[in-house]
């Protein structure tokens, strides 16, 4: 069995984002640049299946210009076996990253495609519900446990009030929710001989795919920053700031 | 031409956040057709007619939207898509499972989790754990957006109106994937993403978590809230987790006790009318948001309280 991992190259989310003089979007230059956390954990699973025997080889895919190359090499540093980069002059939207990485599943056949269930700089929560649909597999998001069993795997995940657990047929997609693992540790020197690894270049078009733009961003902006507040002395002032407030009872 | 709007419901109950996106979808000024999933949901559908701005409510019924799943619920927004402007929900656990399929059979590309809707096909969402706001344009003729239901009012029910209930034929279910079961931390207490005062908790609240807020939250009929960290540990359930992973919440009162402030908790609540803090560390980042800061241990605090407040 093959797994598929789609990591994502995003701001460190240590970091506090800038913006651009003009405006047009978020100041990346210089600033550290991470693996999507979620996404570490998607691959952190495939390493657990794959220590287990579940699962034979792994894939790590990003798509991104030439620089995704140090996420993918932070992936092989993990354990991944093969690291491919798909290359673009900008990052695509979600409609656009599902379909290159539908266009690798074709050449791949991986049997289960993993994901973070959201990109933290993005945040759209779309990228695996849309590569499943255009997959026609099954989809397993929000996933906090999982168990591979046969030709299914059981997928415990979240929901409005608590989890659901759900059996798909593979080929399957999910997508990693924060609870589903704690990822190891990259240890020195695994980082130092992933340097030395190949990284599979392709573009859209080796892989037959038009990218069209469809969700363009205009602008970005800072949202209003809060007034700083007070400090109170006691429980007694706070109480009674809070029945001033009106906030306790309608 | 009208806008369609995938309701929620936990098999008894519509959801508030259905009621805020049919405020939301009103902003197109067009009809609003409301979708129903489920099985023997007759009063949910009931419920749905009753609501303002609701035009049509569309009911699918079938036994395998007992538990519906997102590749039976998406296959039935395609099918009705052809009539539509534009298919919204509000940006819950169940929507944003369902949207982005639909939206890919349909080659749509879909907006997220959108406060505000600037003018047609342009809208405002929050990016970076809400430090920064996007301004984002749809370049498809059908939008397809959730939003976040707490910047919406939700529609009120009024029983003058009716608005007609219409049968869906539901196609065949996908049948490789099978629900097999569903837990559910049973609770009296008021929703999180719709109570009125959210008492929420951090990991130092350690194994006493309910035991110090669970009173306190009783007295002022609060939703318990906590922390990533809180959850990690295995202090307080998932669904209490408030932040970009999250839920977001915006209630009138957020009391924050024994939290950091960290940025990816702060986008689940600095919407929230008044914060307050407790917390031992002066400099914590979480007294930039708050209105009213108590710097103090939480385990003297927390009790003095909630015994305050059976006094007032
Ligand atoms: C991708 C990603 C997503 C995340 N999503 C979320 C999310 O959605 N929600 C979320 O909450 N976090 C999220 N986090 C985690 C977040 O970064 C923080 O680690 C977390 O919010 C910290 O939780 P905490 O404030 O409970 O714990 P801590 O950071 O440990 O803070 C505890 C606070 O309590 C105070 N304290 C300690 N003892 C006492 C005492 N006796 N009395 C009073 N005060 C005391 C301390 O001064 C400190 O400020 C995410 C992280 C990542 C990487
Ligand atoms: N450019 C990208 N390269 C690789 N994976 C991506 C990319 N964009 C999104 N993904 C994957 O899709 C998930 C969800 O992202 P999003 O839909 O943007 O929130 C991420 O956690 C990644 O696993």
């Amino acid at each position: 069995m093959k797994a598929l991992v789609a990591i994502k190259r995003a701001l460190d989310y240590n970091i506090v984002p800038r913006i651009l003089h003009d405006g047009t979007d978020v100041d990346i230059a210089g600033a550290k640049m991470s693996i999507n956390p979620l996404d570490e954990i998607a691959l952190e699973e495939a390493l657990r299946l794959k220590e287990k025997n579940r699962i034979q080889e792994i894939i790590v895919a990003s798509i991104g210009t030439s620089s995704a190359q140090d996420v993918l090499r932070h992936g092989l540093a993990m354990g991944a076996d093969r690291a491919i980069l798909i290359q673009t002059d900008k990052q695509p939207d979600q409609l656009g990253v599902a379909k290159l990485l539908n266009a690798l599943v074709s050449r791949e056949k991986p049997d289960i495609v993993l994901l973070g269930k959201q990109s933290i700089d993005e945040e759209a929560c779309q990228t695996g519900q849309m590569l499943a649909a255009l997959m026609n597999a099954p989809q397993g998001t929000f996933a906090s446990k999982i168990s591979l069993d046969g030709n299914e795997i059981s997928v415990t995940r979240e929901t409005e009030g608590g989890t659901e657990t759900l059996a798909l047929t593979l080929p399957a997609v999910l997508t990693a929710d924060l609870r589903l693992n704690e990822p190891r540790f990259v240890k020195l020197p695994n980082l130092m001989m992933a340097k030395r690894k190949l990284v599979e270049t392709l573009s859209a078009s080796d892989l037959g795919i038009n990218l069209s733009v469809h969700v363009k961003r205009l602008k970005v902006s800072q949202p209003s920053i809060r007034p700083a507040g007070i400090k109170v002395g006691s429980i007694e002032e706070l109480v009674s700031k809070l029945n001033a407030s009106g906030v306790l009872h309608p | 031409m009208s806008i369609l709007v995938l309701a929620e419901h936990d098999g008894q109950h519509l959801r508030k956040s259905t009621r805020q996106a049919i405020t939301a979808a009103m902003a197109w000024n067009a009809p609003v057709h409301v979708l129903v999933c489920g099985n023997n949901i007759d009063e949910i559908a009931d419920e749905v007619r009753h609501i303002n701005g609701v035009n049509l409510v569309l009911h699918a019924s079938a036994p395998h939207l007992a538990h519906p799943l997102a590749e039976d619920v998406a296959s039935i927004i395609v099918k009705l898509s052809g009539n539509h402007t534009a298919i919204i929900a509000a940006h819950t656990p169940f929507s944003r499972n369902i949207l982005p399929r639909a939206a890919a059979i349909l080659d749509v590309g879909m907006i997220s989790d959108a406060i505000e809707i600037k003018e047609p096909r342009i809208y405002v969402r929050s990016i970076y754990a809400g430090n920064i706001l996007a301004t984002v344009q749809s370049e498809d003729i059908l939008q397809i957006v959730t939003f976040r239901a707490i910047n919406f009012k939700a529609a009120d029910r009024s029983e003058s109106i009716t608005a007609p209930i219409e049968p869906v034929r539901v196609p065949e279910p996908f049948n490789r994937s099978r629900f097999i079961s569903e837990e559910h931390h049973a609770s009296d207490r008021p929703e999180l993403t719709s109570a009125r005062i959210v008492v929420s908790g951090g990991r130092p609240l350690g194994e006493k978590f309910e035991a110090l807020l669970t009173p306190l939250a009783n007295k002022m009929n609060a939703a318990l809230g906590a922390t990533r960290a809180a959850v990690d540990a295995g202090f307080a359930p998932n669904e209490w987790q408030v932040g970009s992973t999250g839920s977001v919440v915006a209630p009138d009162l957020y009391l924050a006790v024994g939290i950091s402030g960290a940025i990816q908790h702060l986008a689940g609540m600095k919407d929230s009318k008044v914060i307050v803090a407790i917390n031992h560390d002066p400099d914590a980042p979480i007294f930039k948001v708050a209105d009213f800061g108590l710097v103090a241990d939480l385990f003297e605090a927390v009790p003095e309280l909630t015994h305050t407040l059976n006094h007032v």
